[in-house]
């Protein structure tokens, strides 16, 4: 194509044939004609603007280097996956504008006590990195990333725009570092603290926001398990005008609560806090009208709390069970009979929380009154394996033919049947997350006696947007081979002592393409297993392995194999060189950059990391003969 | 370890044992060795009857190999014994079974101290242990999948009227709160003299006061770098100019760690055995050696006479 063609011809006189070769901007001095690039440029730049979706993104950037240049300037959000998968340095030298970032840490049966305490994933060193390259950074998300007091005053320092908070299963801060984001963080609307392990410092923090009018929207801080200064938080409450979203801990009395409520009836999630009287009350003193306080609250659609229910004040909430979307009764120790006169209310209802306490007669409550539910999950009052369990496959069973909507169970039972995990397949199509925890190891079909292959095996052929999915009970190679067979979208898969041989593992990781996360703990899947999945690893975000028969050997040649991973092995004897063991947990994921080193030599036992050049130290030891250096940003790195 | 409390015992051979932690592995070494000495048996103490398991706590390598084999015969039948058949347990190879006691083993580091208390005990009354069991395999780390604050909500329940609440300032009954047993982190706050802000440490992470001073001096020492130094930027630091803060323990460096006890008491770090530390120490202290008081001879060796907070 010739730009000539289109050219006005100003010089006049010249002969050019229009056929032949043109030259690029020939004829004519004055006008110069953006070059392809700067076309395109502008082009992706502009429409770049609109793509928000990281997916969408990524796909663009892959395009050509201009593409991949133009997109990484005007990227304003950002997600990492797996702290460890690249660098911080990395990250600020491709991305210049980024406004919002997430960043996850560690693998999730961390949560379960399967880590070794201090084992990394830090949030110092991306802290140091963002402090330079994104003054500008409004939001940020973490989940399972160590924060220390000192780096939360780091980032209210560093990011004095910092608009929204969300810290989500952290730990190593307390009531200092809250302390000083009230203090510093002028412009937070959103402050967020979920499921994570504050220390209590003995700071009133709440005494540390601003004395004048806050834009705070949401302030949720239901895990602090300290003491608040509660006239403090109401005259908060009274100059947050904005405020939306208030999740309250335990430790404020439910009369404290009908304080709160009557000056912020503008709340549509409410977190209510103990839910119980905890002060000494005058006898005969007048109890405040709680009905009231949940009637002035027209916009209220998710309630949560009940930390510490006293179940005669359950009625309160009456007044706004017709318009919620999300009731969160997972704290609540309450029976079916309890559970009946709110359920039956409650028609909106989208998302429902609750414990097993409720029963399986609770359960077909929800199924006759909640005809949206779209999630589920019921925990157990008793989290232990040979505990007599009130829901069973009976609740199960009547939540699939009453909720046909349903997307997302998570249900933890003591006894299960193959019949009513196949009839929810049947119901509920719409099935996107299916996490059914037999708590029981190697539970069969308690009616049958036979393995829970068939449920699980027509949960994956039925429910074709399937992405999440936790297995339990008894369960042979077979469901592992209808896993592989039938989970083509799946996405993540948690697995616990199950399976037979190697096989189970070999049919995942050849069947299902889309697998980005696996966790497996506690089943026999060795190294020829392992070897089986060197395809498919790079296109993982991780693999755990705990308890499993793979040896440290299998483990370093997976690295050898695969440079582009991080192998980091848990081993039980340090001193132990033979390769032959089986490792206790093995986690690998993908890396851009070294392994790590900033994994903990002080603890008993630290992680090894194998692959790329294989950097290893010994436990207790400083890393002999190899320097420990800060890049530029500040990330730490290894060099000999 | 509740109620137990070594501070109380004013013998004479606790004080030559402080504060070098070598001594307590010699000691707890000749002690572990196929019973107690008649000297200790002759001691007043309080303890479980049948021996003094406080010593057998302490960790080094040659201990975890007795706690993998010696006290967990009834964990590594119980592990082995399960309600269904499971196919591959049973075609299990002869090595997996030291990969079961050894995960019984972990089962006791992750679980801390806690967890260790209870063995012994379960081995000093046999039957009884046994009972409880009844068919139930042994517990395994993070088995069910539920995270530690959702546990032990059966005692969370409270029908109690508001004339039956024990405090009177706006509070929370501590006795309402989920026990947690196994926690997963032990965080406790530590501060400087000199360093404006304090850090946390995980003392989970640690099982022993050698690990711990290493890594208070790995946690300070490029703050007290930086804290001399006000014009360098902390961040170019080469690691290797930063002072080590050693001596922490023995009261021969420039600092000294202490710590409050969960009776407010302020205790030097190291008097007592470390799973005993780690369940009463509430928060550390990194003093000035030259700021310490000289030891009082109170009733309480090693207690500092100094009053007034941390």
């Amino acid at each position: 194509m010739s730009e000539d063609e289109e050219l006005p011809d100003l010089v006049g006189g010249s002969t050019r044939s229009s056929n032949s070769t043109a030259v690029s901007g020939g004829g004519d001095q004055n006008y110069v004609s953006p070059s392809p690039d700067q076309v395109l440029e502008n082009v992706i730049e502009n429409v770049l603007y609109f793509l928000t979706s990281r997916h969408d993104r990524n796909a663009a950037s892959l395009v050509c280097k201009s593409w991949y240049h133009a997109e990484a300037l005007t990227r304003s959000e950002l997600f990492i996956g797996n702290c460890y998968s690249v660098s911080p340095c990395r990250v600020t030298n491709r991305f210049k504008l980024i406004k919002a970032i997430a960043i996850k840490g560690k693998p999730r049966f961390s949560d379960f006590s399967l880590l070794p305490p201090d084992w990394g994933a830090h949030f110092a060193p991306w802290l140091r990195a963002m402090a330079v390259s994104y003054r500008a950074l409004e939001k940020v998300y973490l989940k399972r990333m160590c924060v220390s007091d000192e780096d939360l005053a780091i980032a209210a320092h560093s990011f004095p725009i910092l608009k929204e908070l969300v810290l989500v299963c952290c730990e190593g801060f307390g009531t200092d570092g809250l302390a000083i984001v009230a203090r510093e963080c002028r412009h937070i609307r959103v402050l967020e603290l979920v499921d994570s392990d504050i220390t209590d410092d003995e700071v009133d923090w709440i005494s540390c926001f601003p004395d004048d009018v806050t834009c705070l929207e949401s302030l949720i801080f239901d895990c602090v398990e300290s003491p608040i200064n509660f006239e403090a938080l109401e005259r908060l409450v009274a100059r947050s005008p904005s405020l939306k979203k208030l999740r309250l801990n335990s430790y404020i009395s439910i009369r404290q609560l009908y304080c709160l409520m009557i000056r912020a009836p503008q709340l549509t999630h409410l977190g209510t806090g103990s839910f119980s009287t905890l002060e000494i009350v005058a006898q005969g003193e007048q109890e405040p009208d709680y009905i009231s306080a949940f009637a002035a609250c027209k916009s209220l659609i998710c309630l949560s709390g009940f930390k510490d229910i006293n179940p005669e004040y359950l009625s309160a909430i009456y007044p706004v069970c017709g318009n919620l979307t999300s009731l969160n009764l997972s704290y609540a120790n309450i029976s079916a009979e309890q559970l009946k006169p709110v359920i039956c209310q409650c028609h909106k209802l989208q998302t429902f929380w609750a414990l097993d306490s409720v029963s399986d007669e609770g359960l077909q409550a929800v199924s006759a009154a909640c005809k949206d539910l779209r999630e589920l999950r019921v925990f157990p009052v008793e989290a232990l394996e040979d505990a007599e369990g009130p829901v069973s496959e009976v609740g199960l069973l009547a939540i699939s033919e009453g909720c046909r909507k349903l997307q997302s169970i998570l249900y933890f039972c003591q006894r299960m049947t193959n019949a009513a995990v196949v009839a929810m397949s049947k119901n509920c199509p719409d099935l996107v997350v299916f996490r059914l925890c037999i708590m029981g190891r190697h539970r069969p079909d308690h009616v049958t006696g036979e393995p829970m292959d068939e449920g699980f095996g027509a949960i994956v052929k039925n429910c074709k947007k399937l992405t999440r999915l936790a297995v339990s009970g008894l369960l042979t190679d077979r469901a592992f081979n209808y896993i592989g067979q039938y989970g083509k979208l799946l996405r993540t898969l948690s697995v616990a002592f199950a399976g037979n041989t190697d096989l189970g593992l070999k049919y995942l990781l050849e069947g299902c393409p889309k697998l980005l996360k696996l966790e497996i703990r506690d089943s026999p899947f060795g190294d020829s297993a392992l070897f089986a999945g060197l395809h498919h690893y790079y296109n993982m975000r991780f693999m755990w392995l705990s308890s499993c028969k793979v040896t440290r050997h299998g483990c370093e040649e997976v690295a050898r194999q695969l440079p582009g991973l991080v192998v980091e092995v848990i081993a039980l004897n340090e001193e132990d060189k033979e390769t032959n063991e089986y490792v206790d947990t093995m986690y690998l994921y993908r890396s851009l950059d070294r392994p790590r080193a900033d994994a903990p030599r002080m603890m008993v036992r630290p992680p090894l990391i194998v692959g790329k050049a294989l950097y290893k130290y010994k436990a207790g030891l400083p890393l002999a003969g190899l320097k420990i250096s800060r890049s530029p940003c500040g990330s730490m790195y290894l060099s000999s | 370890m509740e109620g137990y409390s070594r501070k109380d015992v004013g013998c004479p051979q606790l004080l030559d044992l402080i504060p070098k932690e070598k001594e307590w592995l010699v000691k707890s070494a000749e002690e572990t060795n196929h019973g107690l000495s008649e000297e200790k048996k002759l001691e007043l103490r309080l303890g479980p009857p049948g021996g003094d398991w406080t010593f057998k706590q302490i960790n080094g390598p040659k201990n975890e190999s007795l706690l993998s084999f010696g006290f967990f015969p009834n964990t590594t039948a119980g592990a082995t014994t399960t309600s269904a058949p499971t196919p591959w347990q049973h075609q299990a190879k002869a090595s997996f079974f030291p990969l079961m006691e050894k995960k019984s083993c972990r089962t006791v580091e992750l679980q801390g101290a806690e967890k260790k208390a209870f063995s012994p005990a379960n081995k000093a009354v046999p039957n009884s242990s046994n009972a409880q069991k009844r068919t139930a395999p042994a517990p395994v780390v993070g088995w069910p999948p539920i995270r530690s604050f959702r546990k032990n909500l059966a005692n969370g329940n409270s029908s109690k009227l508001s004339s039956e609440s024990q405090s009177v300032v706006p509070d929370k009954d501590f006795s309402k709160k989920p026990i947690e047993n196994c926690p997963k982190s032990r965080f406790v706050k530590i501060n400087m003299d000199g360093v404006p802000i304090g850090r946390k440490v995980d003392l989970k992470a640690f099982n022993s006061y050698e690990k711990l001073s290493s890594a208070v001096d790995e946690l300070f020492r490029g703050l007290l770098a930086a804290q001399s130094d006000s014009s360098t930027n902390g961040i170019e630091n080469e690691l290797e100019e930063e002072k080590v803060i050693s001596g922490l323990l023995n009261g021969s460096g420039e600092y000294t760690l202490v710590y409050e006890d969960n009776e407010g008491d302020r205790m030097l770090v190291g008097d007592v055995p470390w799973d005993m530390f780690v369940s009463t120490v509430k928060r550390l202290r990194v003093l000035k050696s030259s700021e310490l008081p000289m030891l009082s001879c109170g009733s309480k060796p090693g207690k500092l006479s100094l009053d007034g907070s941390i």
